[in-house]
């Protein structure tokens, strides 16, 4: 019988801003025990038999929505979903009235999607469910984030000193201001690199490098996370053309080479092949894109366990 | 402070796991179908030993080993203040219709036990499951669990507490109980 008892410091997951080194490291370790579980013939604990968890998807979502479905079932914990399109949201039902009415049906955890910046944590303000963001529009994505550090760690073993670097579309993506909180967090070094359009003004105040050329990153990194182009929330032109993005800051098989050093290619997904990534990067040996994937359940589960502890 | 009174000594332990030793192979002869569990993290510890004296003064090597982790197992989950951190659990084996050893340190409620059994599962279905603890605490169980194998028969107040110590752990191997849980250094 383990006797250690440790726990979070918050009840809800709002973004990695809010966590400590130490929070992280916690859920970590809790991760490599649950990836142990879903290599077993039976993938099934029965930890969160008697919880209760609504996943609120006011936004489209394919991984993450499996992903954390697959983490609940996994935990033997109940489940509802819920999408924006087919709901009442519709008829225009405030965002508070939805989750109340969730909410008394008795849910304990709320899995949330939003569009709006800010939205789980107004939610964690007005009910008493613990809360957890899976991407509040261009604000924090944070189980991503605790995912790509979780699979940078056992790719390369300590985030201490080491280089990553997130190409692409910076401005839009809430995986890249997560991930830049998280690694810091963790002691990596951070440069961020993509067109000057899409790298947000003032971002070197979080402590990050900006570079707008993808050889000089891709000497200088350990590890390169490259994120998708966020066509759907561009309203107008941050740049002339595909093509020509992915002339300028696609990374591709050739300027891997020219890097001349081994490095460890990530991408959260989907993947606009040819655009950001060439298929022979994404899919080569230097790739963990899938292994990312796999890790998403685990460090889920784990987040998934600890909270439901925070009653 | 309680010091504790002095159950076993280093002595008196290495021949009671000698004697367990014994009982196991009585019963299962050359492992040739049986695997030992360790439940996480004391239980580990003495399948550990048992494994040692099978190999060093017996002769039984190779038996299957396997250490269960039942953290995620547990029926107190959200009715304790804080969760417990899990350990590692390492079975690379299938335990269907084989012989499984379970070990702890202590049985007391029976509620690590069940917990196990229900964990176990998970690995296939085994044959049979026998349970093997050094200190067996007879009043105030939970559930209808029993032990096969045990060191030391104990009984004792509810409020009391057992701990088995080791040199791995502890420092020094012995067994101790104590008047109350708060007592314990």
């Amino acid at each position: 019988m383990s006797t250690v008892t440790q726990h979070l410091s918050t009840r809800h997951l709002l973004g990695i801003k809010d966590l400590t080194p130490e929070d992280i490291h916690l859920i970590f370790h809790t991760s490599d025990n649950f990836k142990e579980v879903i290599n077993r013939p039976i993938k099934k604990v029965p930890s969160l038999r008697d919880v209760t968890i609504a996943n609120l998807f006011f936004e489209n979502s394919t991984r993450t929505r499996i992903s954390f479905e697959l983490a609940e079932k996994r935990l033997s914990a109940d489940v509802v979903n819920f999408s924006a399109s087919s709901s009442s949201v519709k008829k225009g039902e405030t965002l508070l009235d939805t989750v109340n009415n969730i909410l008394s049906m008795k849910v304990d955890m709320v899995v949330m999607r939003h569009p709006a910046p800010g939205a789980p944590k107004f939610l964690s303000e007005h009910i008493d469910a613990n809360i957890i963001n899976a991407g509040d529009g261009t604000h924090e994505h944070p189980t991503q984030a605790l995912l790509d550090a979780y699979s940078m760690r056992e790719k390369v073993g300590d985030l201490t000193g080491k280089k990553v670097a997130i190409f692409g579309d910076i401005l839009h993506s809430r995986v890249a201001l997560s991930n830049i909180f998280c690694l810091q967090k963790l002691g990596a070094e951070v440069t961020v690199c993509g067109p000057p359009t899409l790298i947000p003004k003032h971002i070197d105040k979080l402590g990050v490098n900006v570079s707008y050329d993808r050889k000089e990153t891709l000497q200088w990194c350990d590890i390169a996370n490259i994120l998708r182009i966020q066509l759907e929330r561009q309203d107008i032109k941050y740049f002339p053309s595909l093509r020509e993005y992915a002339q300028y800051f696609g990374i591709d098989r050739r300027v891997l080479d020219q890097a001349g050093k081994e490095l460890v290619i990530m991408h959260p997904g989907p993947i606009n092949r040819g655009v950001e990534i060439s298929s022979d990067v994404a899919d080569s040996e230097h790739s963990i894109i899938l292994q990312q994937v796999e890790n998403g359940v685990a460090v889920r589960m784990a987040v998934l366990y600890l909270l439901a502890a925070q009653t | 402070m309680d010091k504790g009174r002095l159950l076993l000594d280093r002595e008196r332990m290495a021949l009671t796991i000698d004697r367990l030793c014994y009982q196991l192979i009585e019963e299962f002869d050359d492992f040739s179908n049986t695997c030992i569990i360790g439940i996480q993290q004391r239980g580990v510890l003495l399948a550990e030993r048992i494994l040692n004296r099978l190999d060093e003064a017996m002769g039984i090597k190779n038996v299957e080993f396997g250490k269960l982790d039942i953290t995620f197992y547990r029926d107190d989950f959200r009715r304790r203040d804080k969760p417990l951190e899990a350990s590692a659990t390492n079975i690379d084996f299938l335990v269907e219709n084989k012989n499984v050893i379970l070990v702890d340190d202590v049985l007391y409620t029976g509620r690590t036990v069940s917990a196990a059994l229900a964990a176990l599962n998970h690995y296939g279905r085994p044959g049979k499951v026998e349970l093997l603890v050094m200190v067996d605490r007879r009043f105030n169980r939970h559930l209808p669990v029993k032990s096969t194998f045990r060191g030391l028969r104990v009984d004792s107040l509810d409020e009391a507490y057992v701990r088995v110590e080791w040199t791995e752990s502890e420092g020094q191997d012995r067994v101790l109980l104590f008047g109350h849980k708060k007592d314990m250094d």
